[in-house]
């Protein structure tokens, strides 16, 4: 018995959260084929519905700054991959690869981020409209 | 158990009685010894092969709290049977942000996810089926689900559906057991406003819904949804066929889910100047 238990209990303690794929409210605005990896420094971080966002600001060789807004999933998702409201701080130095916006304004969709302690984190959330297949 | 339990003595027979309780907790798929807050639904590992053999279903209970995983989101929502042509003419108007009409954001006309209108009845059923609690009362079956913190209410008093009803958002359900692990759930008056889901498929006042949740066993559920919709689609069709459903520990504390209008319009207004400001720079 008391072999089995711990044997469920070291199982347990080996899964790992797997981020849940989750298109929510759409993502044909994203350029789906595009990635972008930008380092900034993180200026908000909206811990809300219908999805939480961050804005940091990338300075580039010329000195200029330009203010980017990316979204994540919702709070919910996000919980579910290991996020929280508080990984972020303003001045935090973060880096993010990111899905653009197709029109080039300064949106993305999350796919990582590496925290300012290097942890890596994936966004998961499809941003993409996945086709269901033909009746 | 009780008969042996009795011959030990009291240390030991507390000693069983704590690894009974440890063993019935760990035994739910989610796995959860401690009482926490705030959850979010069941790893996705719970819904992989079982390493356990679940008890058998209670008679005529539904009662818990019941996840369907990733599988329950839909975000792309459903495809539907073929589109009468009233049907066809309302599809002009709806304008998803998923699915096979997905348009760009800045078009984007769903009423839940711009302006946090009540998801409704199909709808809630039919995307974001996120941790939903099932609690019955002596003449009623109630729906509680986590996203939109919202409940729904199935009479199974005996009474039958309105002739003439008002619409509403969440219509009005009568429910009966079709046998001791199957209860079936009729739902009519829905108000057109809402879509049947994420895909921003229409439908029409005339609507009826039947639900099948099958209690499996004590650990799981399956739940069937059918749209009989004539006045929009040409045959009934089902979106959701035996959607597993797992039960969650019954201590779990769900999270709060609001779509509160303040917090979408603060999410457009960014979106909305972050494009202003990229098209005044071209």
């Amino acid at each position: 018995m008391r072999h089995r238990l711990i044997g469920i209990l070291l199982t347990a303690g080996l899964i790992v959260l797997p981020v849940l794929l989750a298109a929510h409210h759409g993502g044909a605005s994203f350029d789906v084929g595009k990635e972008l990896t930008l380092k900034g420094t993180v200026t908000e971080w909206v811990w809300s519905n219908p999805h939480c966002f961050l804005k940091f600001d990338v300075k580039d060789a010329s000195g200029a700054v330009a203010h980017w807004v990316v979204e994540t999933q919702n709070p919910t998702t996000m919980t579910q991959g290991g996020w929280s409201r508080r990984m972020f701080t303003p001045g935090d130095e973060v880096t993010v690869t990111l899905q653009p916006y197709k029109n080039g304004a300064p949106i993305g969709l999350v796919r990582s981020v590496i925290l300012p302690n290097g942890q890596k984190l994936g966004a998961g959330g499809g941003g993409a409209p996945v086709r269901p297949p033909e009746p | 158990m009780t008969g042996r339990a009795e011959a030990l003595d009291m240390p030991t027979r507390f000693i069983v009685s704590i690894v009974a309780s440890l063993a019935a907790l760990i035994s739910f798929p989610g796995l959860s010894l401690a009482q926490t807050w705030d959850s979010a639904g069941l790893p996705q590992s719970a819904f992989g092969p079982s390493q356990t053999t679940s008890a058998p279903a209670p008679r005529r209970d539904l009662t818990g709290i019941w996840d369907a995983g990733s599988a329950g989101i839909s975000g792309p929502g459903h495809v539907a049977s073929p589109f009468t042509p009233w049907a066809q003419e309302r599809l002009k108007e709806m304008k998803p942000g998923n699915g096979p009409r997905a348009v760009t954001e800045q078009f984007i006309n769903d009423p839940l996810n711009t302006m946090c209108d009540p998801a409704g009845f199909p709808r809630i059923a039919l995307y974001e089926l996120r941790p939903t609690q099932i609690v019955q009362t002596p003449n009623q079956v109630l729906i509680l689900y986590m996203y939109e913190k919202r409940w729904r209410v199935v009479w199974t008093d005996g009474r039958q559906l309105p002739k003439d009803p008002d619409p509403r958002w969440y219509g009005y359900s009568v429910g009966r057991w079709e046998d001791d692990y199957t209860f079936v759930v009729q739902t009519i008056g829905m108000d057109e406003r809402p879509w049947l889901d994420n895909a921003g498929n229409p439908h029409s006042f005339g609507l009826r819904v039947e639900e099948r949740f099958h209690r499996v066993d004590r650990d799981n559920l399956e739940l069937t949804v059918t749209i009989d919709d004539p006045m929009a689609y040409t045959k009934p069709w089902t979106p959701r066929a035996k959607l597993p459903l797992k039960l969650m520990p019954p201590n779990t504390d769900l999270r709060e889910w609001i779509c509160a209008p303040s917090e979408a319009a603060a999410y457009r207004k960014v979106v909305d100047e972050q494009n202003k400001a990229a098209t005044e720079k071209k």
